[in-house]
């Protein structure tokens, strides 16, 4: 085959997990179907981030998108990885809280929405502290409130993975998806090296890491 | 960090869309570009890389040289190149053109 036949189909294949967490939640949605709710022109930034020196984002790194799968209506919540390691804050917290509120007020109104989380996140935003606490603990309490009435779907797709507060809230959901890329974990590897030793764990050991934080071992926990 | 402004009043030409494009990841940027509300382009950034002026002027002079939409363009910047930019701003002029 020729360079010409092969670039083409190079370039434009589809690949999940080459997407950003804004084009995986439009994805996942039917055609037509789906809107974004508090998107980067409502301008619903951190307010704590800029105070420390550090450039925040339009959406802060959380996209909330309404819609309908195989026809049932849902809600998808991202956590963008390549924003501050995908951390949750005071913002991004409260859009994904209030997303899964609304679609359990919806589901107790006979509206069935399930909840999909896709999350690539390294967990509580430190510079956001206790705020980041608060906002794992709410978002846990409103996954829970959900679940009795529709699916809490969470879909690890990698390759930031989910660790820290997150992974509660992963561990708490009705299924996780993860692919072959994707870890799960309360504390990520570095964190552990760092605490216990290399002897420990050797975070330079990517055949170990995937072993335990790797879906076919991390699943079987969450 | 550090914010920076510039205005190009020379830029007049009426647009309707609007875009956003990039991720605030590390060496990139995302840029919100909408009809302006005044007469004329007017550029905000918000950059956690200081000391860098010059350079985001040149670039919008280059970009300006041959774009005349009368936009708003707002960027979050975590140490995008030059070039990244360039690229940035082209990628957002292409769906506000479609």
């Amino acid at each position: 085959m020729s360079q010409t036949n092969i670039i083409p189909e190079f370039v434009s294949r589809q690949s999940f997990i080459e997407l950003d967490g804004r084009r995986r939640a439009q994805s996942l949605f039917d055609e037509g179907t789906w809107k974004e709710l508090v998107g980067p022109f409502d301008r619903m930034e951190s307010p704590w981030l800029p105070l420390q020196g550090v450039a925040p984002q339009f959406d802060d790194g959380c996209i909330v998108i309404k819609g309908k799968i195989g026809g049932m209506p849902a809600v998808a919540i991202a956590l963008e990885g390549a924003f501050q390691g995908g951390s949750i804050g005071e913002v991004s917290g409260a859009k994904m809280t209030a997303a899964l509120d609304l679609a359990a007020k919806d589901s107790e109104a006979g509206k069935r929405t399930a909840a999909i989380l896709l999350l690539e996140t390294g967990g509580v935003r430190l510079q956001e502290a206790n705020l980041g606490l608060a906002a794992v603990a709410e978002v846990i309490s409103s996954v829970l409130a959900l679940r009795p009435y529709a699916p809490v779907i969470t879909l690890i797709a990698g390759t930031v993975g989910c660790f820290g507060g997150m992974s509660l809230a992963a561990g708490v959901s009705s299924y996780v998806v993860m692919t072959r890329e994707a870890r799960l974990g309360l504390n990520g590897p570095e964190v552990i090296e760092q605490e216990s030793g290399i002897n420990e764990f050797d975070s330079s050991d990517r055949a170990l890491i995937w072993a335990i934080h790797g879906e076919s071992s991390a699943l079987q926990w969450a | 960090m550090e914010q920076i402004e510039f205005d190009y009043p020379a830029a007049k030409r009426r647009i309707t869309k609007k875009a956003h494009i990039g991720v605030v990841g590390s060496g990139d940027m995302e840029v919100l570009m909408e009809p302006a509300q005044s007469e004329g382009a007017n550029v905000s950034i918000t950059t956690s890389v200081d000391g860098f002026r010059d350079s985001w002027k040149a670039v919008f002079d280059r970009f300006f040289s041959k774009f005349d939409g009368a936009v708003r363009i707002q960027i979050n910047d975590a140490g995008a190149t030059p070039g990244s930019v360039l690229l940035r701003l082209e990628q957002a002029v292409e769906v506000i053109n479609q």
